[in-house]
């Protein structure tokens, strides 16, 4: 598992490369953003280049970079006029409130509709599950959301006599942002990063809960006179789980660009919205920023959730 | 010289026989078979089949406003620029396929190739490509396409995010898993006896790769392209919704529906007709690639 942690640091330096090779061809370098501006002259650009260190080798570029984020220094972001890091860090939590909800809803709605059609194989509530499924993972999630919009936030779907209007653009109301409206605004976005994953997700419990169900365990644990409800939830789903903590860290990078496209969206202030605002400036250090951030996050979680898989399985062993 | 067929494994044959009368089996396949084959045949006979150019305004009936559903003959509306949504719709068929169908392409390549080299010969090449694959897919793909694209489209003079950057860009980054596959499939492959006897008579390297190994690792690829099609599909159309894939005025699913967006209360149809599209064509290839994995593959 030690060797596994450090295997993790030479993956992140070798992204870390390939992003800062790929953001170094982005047209007028980490100075763009200046180069519009009529009140700096071109003297003033060679004069920055050379104060910022812009005009030694790129491989020295790279590395005096490297040395800044180990300190924890990220750069300065011109498009925000603020530290990269702070500007992340302030979006981060909207992000990992949306992204969060979404795999809570996905899990819960995910394995319970699984669960319930891999019980009644080839039942009708099984087909309009699978059915389900299908169309959700086909959707494309943009239009899911305009059309989202049109129904809950424009028009307001009616009938009993009320009228469900969901809010559809930004975090909260007012400034109060009290909970509850946080969880009102949270409704669309949710609903738009799951859809997907609580398509593939179901499909996946079913297929591994059927392969279950076949397990010697499970008749010797119905043979031992438990209920079926233990045998089914105690013996079955537990060991049917085990791998989807494997499937969910292995969603995750996918997960990162969904909020990109559902943050933009719903007008939701988290890191990706802050990201696609930056790639209009090209701002350098805000681009790497967010790139390395969701990098780091991808790569500790998928760490964790190889810990969190030994640790439930006792038959895999990382040697 | 041992054929190919006779060196095959008796379960490999097996496997193949009757793939066809078990995809026919598969209903809903067959049925997005059908509906791929017409979407397709859109898509190729466009010109043909559009009732209107897709980049002409229409002088006599538009008012600055996106024209309903049947009026001025456009059956399905105009956009707010005065044009055919239809025709733009047909237009568009034509992107989103031969995107995907290429981008696919170039990302089995480039998999298939690093992932038999990695499989065949294990030891430090393996691992170096595999370290590779983890790298990608450690990456957030949509927003490095964003990065990329957006460079692309900045260092042009033109806005000229054509087609060919967009394919590229998405092939060259989506062939791990494809990697991982061959690779995987190539690990048992290469202890069998078949693999032995054509290593014992003298063939070479590649011979062995391409004529013995490959045919026998095929299945994995076609199902798992197959669904790539769809994703890339998606991707496209995401990218263009975002602004940072095909380019206006050529007509996009995806961009089509960018520009819907902001007359989403007042003209509902031009945003309505291009998702259902992508939806769809989407959801018949997820079903065929579901088909071809019941074929192909009983086991799985």
């Amino acid at each position: 598992m030690a060797r596994r942690s450090l295997e993790s640091i030479p993956l992140l330096l070798f992204i870390s490369l390939i992003f800062f090779a790929i953001l170094h061809n982005v047209p007028g370098g980490p100075l763009a953003p200046y180069l519009q501006n009529p009140h700096i002259t071109a003297a003033d650009i060679i004069r920055l280049k050379h104060n910022l260190g812009l005009d030694q080798p790129v491989s020295v570029q790279y590395f005096s970079w490297l040395s800044r984020v180990v300190r924890g220094d990220l750069g300065y972001s011109t498009s925000n006029s603020e530290p990269v890091l702070q500007a992340i860090l302030e979006r981060m939590p909207a992000t990992l409130i949306l992204m969060g909800s979404a795999i809570v809803v996905s899990l819960l709605v995910g394995v319970t509709a699984g669960l319930i059609a891999a019980l009644r194989p080839y039942s009708a509530v099984d087909y309009a599950i699978t059915t389900f499924a299908f169309f959700g993972q086909s959707m494309p999630v943009f239009w899911f959301a305009l059309m989202l919009q049109l129904a809950f936030a424009v028009n307001g779907i009616s009938g009993f006599g009320y009228q469900l209007r969901l809010p559809s653009a930004g975090m909260c109301a007012d400034d109060a942002c009290p909970w509850w409206d946080i969880l009102d605004h949270l409704v669309l976005p949710t609903t738009v990063l799951s859809l997907f994953y609580v398509a593939t997700w179901s499909r996946f419990i079913r297929s591994s809960m059927l392969e279950v169900l076949r397990a010697d365990y499970m008749r010797t644990a119905a043979a031992k006179g438990l209920t079926r409800t233990r045998v089914v939830l105690g013996h079955g789903l537990k060991n049917a789980l085990n791998p989807l903590v494997t499937v969910v860290a292995l969603a995750l990078p996918g997960l990162v660009g969904g909020a990109v496209i559902t943050e933009q969206i719903f007008a939701w202030p988290g890191m990706g919205r802050l990201f696609y605002s930056a790639l209009g400036q090209f701002d350098f250090a805000l681009l790497m920023g967010y790139l390395m951030m969701v990098s780091v996050l991808v790569v500790l979680c998928n760490l964790l959730a190889d810990i969190g898989y030994a640790i439930l399985d006792p038959r895999v062993s990382y040697e | 010289m041992i054929g190919v067929a006779a060196s095959l494994p008796n379960d490999v044959v097996v496997q193949r026989h009757g793939a066809w009368k078990r995809f026919v089996k598969h209903r809903l396949a067959v049925v997005s078979g059908v509906l791929l084959i017409l979407i397709s045949l859109v898509a190729i006979f466009a010109p043909w089949l559009s009732p209107a150019d897709p980049n002409a305004i229409d002088q006599v009936h538009w008012n600055g406003f996106p024209l309903a559903p049947g009026v001025g003959n456009h059956l399905l509306g105009t956009d707010e620029n005065g044009r055919d949504v239809l025709a733009r719709l047909i237009f568009g068929s034509r992107i989103s396929l031969t995107v995907g169908v290429v981008a696919v392409l170039m990302e089995i390549l480039i998999g298939t190739l690093l992932g038999a080299i990695a499989g065949y010969y294990g030891g430090w090449i393996d691992y170096l490509i595999m370290r590779l694959t983890d790298v990608f897919l450690c990456i957030p793909l949509l927003p490095l396409l964003l990065v990329l694209t957006a460079i692309v489209s900045a260092s042009s003079n033109k806005a000229a995010l054509g087609f060919g950057v967009i394919v590229v860009i998405i092939g060259g980054l989506s062939w791990p898993p494809i990697a991982r596959l061959v690779r995987a499939s190539f690990l048992s492959l290469r202890e069998k006896e078949f693999v032995e006897a054509a290593r014992a008579v003298g063939n070479p390297d590649g011979r062995i790769i391409f004529r013995h190994l490959l045919p026998n690792a095929v299945a994995p690829i076609i199902v798992q392209a197959t669904l790539d099609v769809a994703g890339v599909i998606i991707t496209e159309s995401a990218l263009s919704f975002l602004g940072l894939g095909i380019q206006p005025p050529t007509a996009s699913w995806g961009n089509m529906l960018a520009d819907a967006q902001e007359n989403l209360q007042i003209a509902p149809w031009v945003a309505i007709f291009p998702g259902l599209c992508i939806l769809f064509t989407v959801l018949s290839i997820n079903y065929i690639g579901d088909g071809l994995r019941d074929a192909l593959d009983p086991k799985m």
